[in-house]
């Protein structure tokens, strides 16, 4: 199939960027989406046109690496699909494909489609651990967790940091997941010792990186690749809540 | 040059109590004099930077992805192996050790195997303890699944991403370290050499990814732990960004390059579907706890899965393996499959691949379990397919996973460079000549957490302070150097890209020093890529500069090296006259066809010195002593 795409180009963080115009040709349907940028980038080189920036590793969907807001949505078409792992067939021969960066104040274009998502872990230095140093850790089956407890953290910790939340927010906002992290951890017998403290501190550095706030369109998770739910929003508010009230 | 493997004396059970007794240790208020380098944020990057830092020594830890929490270890699905024996199944630290030990085909040292069961346990309680979510059984107590190569149900898993889980783990654990400004963390950067100050690794090179700065970064001892070089072969289960610069720098500054020929392939990928295909999708191997993996028996037999009787079907793995059967280690089920599609009995539109097939599971357990169970890589393989591994078997066919070999450590992890500690897949001990499932995360957590903390401070209570600092002349040196590399990258003005030549060399490799070998197409192969390498320097085109964000600079900088390891492999594949593990030569296998190894002649780890571009490096064996273990014929019938 041939496509024709509009891809976001940057030279680096103080350009301006626009939006140009490439032709993606003989794509094969079993391609991935990368695979394609990277035969368009194959031609490029060729015509000694800078090759399109993008961030990408493990191909695989679970590095949380790739960030393409593909026809605006990020990640693209595929409900709970990563870039990488989003294939060719899901498009069809004529289609025209707008391929932008994350876009949000807290997470700035490094590049063409590179975006510097460093706040991410900063948000997670200021909180997103149990206090244990290495060595003295009780028998692992010393601390029975119910089975439906373990299930559910587990939900909130498959996120891959990505970022997909924050730009398909139209407030920017990174409450998934730092809610994802903190349901995690409140949700484990591990985690109880540091809750009320871990959710403020990864509030308060979240809203210092200038992510903004939730009001409940829930784009978040219609666009995150792990599918996390929004309940987990509304479990960090309570744990929030509660925290504040403690004091 | 002798080998000195360190490894303590006394019975194997006390080796490693004795060893931490004897290690000279640091006075907690003189901890923070020293500082280490930690390259890599994996597993054993990340445990070994937060576990330093805890401790209260000085880190600054380097990766080339925007976060430390991306390092491909996060992609293991299965599993991490222990012998907890939760499960009363007869499991013991013995037994973890002589499974491991066997899978490797009796080619890693003793020692460091025995030290990795010991402290297997360890790391699942440590885990737990940070919140990693494991699976559970109703009771609330862990649960544990089987895999290749063990008797036994001993390994822990979180769904099928335990990788994920683990490097979350150690990730948050760095993170706590890296709020507390005990680690310094440089993401987006690349280590493009290692700096030796009469004859001690004193530091690195780095470059900033982002702006294209070189700069130099001192320390007391400098740990690499930057995974494996499997992407030689170009398509691999490995992440696109994993290369081999960094411990090829080693290796060209001193440090010799054990093994290197032990390159693991992992039997259950995602069959390539053209030639555009930029890698390769590993389906984790718990699979076949569930899946049935046959062929056609007739060649050339185009019916779809489902129209093939039963008593047409080849279930290869059951038939050649019956104690073992589906789950038979990596290496000989990856050949099997090799086997039966060389004879023209691959499955799929190319033929190449075979059947995993649920449908008996489904029909045993209900969909529901199985669906538990695998859910998500069934998603993952409908997703990438199109098809639907419910209805329709899924195909698999091997491809690169892992590099058992990796630069020489002694049971201390420090190379033959004093100072230079190397850890995680980057090493070469403990995995032999193949490595069993759900190992790899041990292993770089057993480095991180349990290894280095202690041998990293018995070198610092020896060695003392470094006075060595960054604006050593021999870093201005070495930064010159690497300047000069980049912009003869960046010169050449040629017409190939980098991934063309990255393609070719992996073409070369997977043909002659992949899953067979032979000395006729090793010798091909000695041939091909100097010529390849040759091309690559008159012909290579690089876009953009040396100061700015350049994705095909990095990728040129990390072909370059691929290019010459290749070659190290090869001539290791060459000389080593015996089969062992995933190291087949055709020439010695059973009538069987099975591998033949030769304990009289080849128990001994290669372990490779640099002597220049393109010419035959040495060899210098140490020999691999056996005290506790009998040599057997590895036998999974």
């Amino acid at each position: 199939m041939n496509l024709t795409l509009y891809v976001w180009r940057q030279k680096d963080a103080e350009d301006k960027g626009s939006l140009e115009k490439y032709d993606a040709r003989d794509i094969n349907h079993h391609m991935s989406f990368l695979e394609m940028l990277d035969v368009v980038n194959e031609g490029l080189i060729q015509e000694g046109v800078d090759p399109i920036a993008f961030d990408h590793d493990c191909r695989e969907g679970i590095c949380g690496m790739c960030s393409l807001m593909i026809n605006g949505r990020a990640h693209g078409p595929e409900k709970a699909t990563t870039v990488c792992q989003l294939h060719m067939r899901h498009f069809k021969d004529g289609d025209t494909i707008y391929i932008e960066p994350w876009r949000a104040k807290a997470f700035p274009v490094t590049k063409d489609l590179i975006v510097d998502r460093s706040a991410f872990d900063r948000v997670m230095q200021a909180g997103g651990f149990v206090s244990v140093n290495t060595g003295g850790a009780p028998d692992a089956n010393a601390l029975p967790i119910p089975k439906a407890n373990a299930d559910v953290a587990f939900d909130a910790a498959a996120c891959i940091g990505c970022g997909a939340c924050v730009a398909s927010c139209k407030n920017a906002s990174a409450m998934l997941f730092v809610s994802a992290k903190v349901s995690q951890f409140a949700l484990l017998p591990q985690g109880h010792a540091e809750r009320k403290q871990r959710v403020e501190k990864m509030i308060a550095q979240m809203d210092e990186e200038g992510f903004g706030n939730c009001t409940n369109y829930y784009e978040c998770e219609a666009a995150c690749p792990k599918e996390i739910s929004v309940r987990f929003i509304a479990k960090m508010n309570r744990e929030y809540l509660m925290a504040t009230i403690a004091k | 040059m002798k080998l000195e493997s360190k490894v303590p004396s006394g019975p194997l059970a006390e080796k490693w109590d004795k060893h931490r007794f004897e290690s000279k240790l640091v006075n907690p208020a003189n901890k923070r004099k020293f500082s280490a380098i930690v390259v890599g944020s994996g597993l054993a990057g990340a445990a070994g930077a937060a576990s330093l830092a805890e401790l209260g020594y000085n880190v600054s830890c380097f990766c080339y992805q925007d976060s430390p929490r991306r390092a491909h270890s996060i992609a293991a699905q299965g599993g991490i192996n222990a012998s907890k024996n939760y499960q009363n199944d007869g499991d013991s630290t013995w037994r973890l050790f002589y499974d491991t030990i066997k899978g490797g085909d009796f080619r890693s040292r003793e020692a460091n195997v025995y030290r990795l069961a010991q402290v297997a346990n360890n790391i699942i309680d440590q885990c737990v303890a940070q919140g990693v979510p494991f699976a559970r059984d109703y009771g609330g107590l862990l649960d544990n699944r089987s895999f290749g190569g063990a008797q036994v149900s001993r390994t822990f898993y979180a769904r099928g991403q335990t990788g994920q889980q683990l490097l979350l783990g150690a990730y948050s654990a760095l993170s706590r370290q890296i709020g507390k400004g005990q680690v310094r963390m440089y993401p987006r950067a690349e280590m493009l050499d290692v700096v030796v100050v009469d004859g001690r690794a004193r530091g690195i090179v780095v470059r900033d990814m982002v702006t294209g700065k070189i700069s130099s970064h001192a320390a007391d001892a400098v740990v690499l732990a930057t995974g494996g070089y499997g992407n030689v072969f170009y398509l691999a289960t490995y992440a696109k960004g994993c290369n081999v610069t960094a411990a090829y720098k080693a290796y060209k500054k001193g440090a010799l390059f054990a093994n290197p020929c032990f390159t693991q392939i992992h039997p259950t990928c995602i069959p390539v579907s053209g030639e555009y295909q930029s890698k390769l999708t590993l389906m984790s191997e718990s699979l076949r706890n569930d899946g049935r993996i046959w062929v056609p028996k007739n060649r050339d037999d185009k019916r779809a899965a489902a129209d093939i009787p039963e008593d047409e079907r080849d279930y290869y793995l059951e038939r050649k393996y019956p104690s073992f059967g589906n789950l038979a280690p990596r290496d000989i089920s990856s050949r099997s499959a090799k086997e039966v599609v060389d004879d023209g009995r691959g499955v799929g539109e190319t033929g190449v691949g075979v059947y995993l097939d649920f449908a008996d599971a489904i029909k045993r357990l209900g969909k529901n379990v199985i669906e538990e169970r695998y859910g998500n890589l069934f998603q993952m393989y409908e997703r990438i397919t199109g098809e639907d591994p419910y209805t329709v078997p899924m195909r698999i066919y091997p491809a690169s996973h892992y590099t058992m070999g990796g630069l020489w450590v002694d049971y201390n992890l420090e190379s033959t460079i004093p100072a230079l500690f190397v850890a995680g897949e980057a090493n070469f001990s403990d995995h032999g000549a193949n490595r069993l499932g759900a190992s790899a995360l041990m292993q770089g957590l057993a480095d991180g957490y349990f290894v280095l903390p202690y041998t990293l401070g018995n070198h610092f209570a020896r060695a003392g302070v470094s006075n060595i600092k960054a604006d050593h002349p021999e870093f201005k040196k070495a930064e010159e150097e690497v300047k000069e590399r980049i912009n003869k990258l960046l010169s050449i003005n040629g017409k190939r890209s980098p991934d063309t030549f990255h393609r070719a060399l992996g073409k070369i490799m997977w043909e002659y020093c992949g899953m067979g070998r032979n000395a006729t197409g090793l010798k091909k192969a000695l041939q091909e890529i100097p010529a390849l390498r040759e091309e690559f320097w008159q012909d290579l085109k690089v876009m953009g500069s040396a100061d700015e964000l350049n994705q095909q600079l990095e990728l040129a900088g990390r072909v370059a090296d691929f290019l010459e390891i290749g070659e190290v492999m090869c001539y290791d594949a060459l000389t080593r006259e015996e089969s062992c593990g995933a190291h087949f030569r055709e020439e010695y296998q059973t009538e069987e066809g099975e591998a033949l190894r030769n304990d009289r002649d080849f128990c001994y780890v290669s372990a490779w010195e640099y002597t220049g571009v393109g010419k035959e490096p040495n060899l210098h064996k140490e020999p691999l002593v056996f005290e506790n273990v009998e040599l057997t014929t590895r036998s999974y019938k």
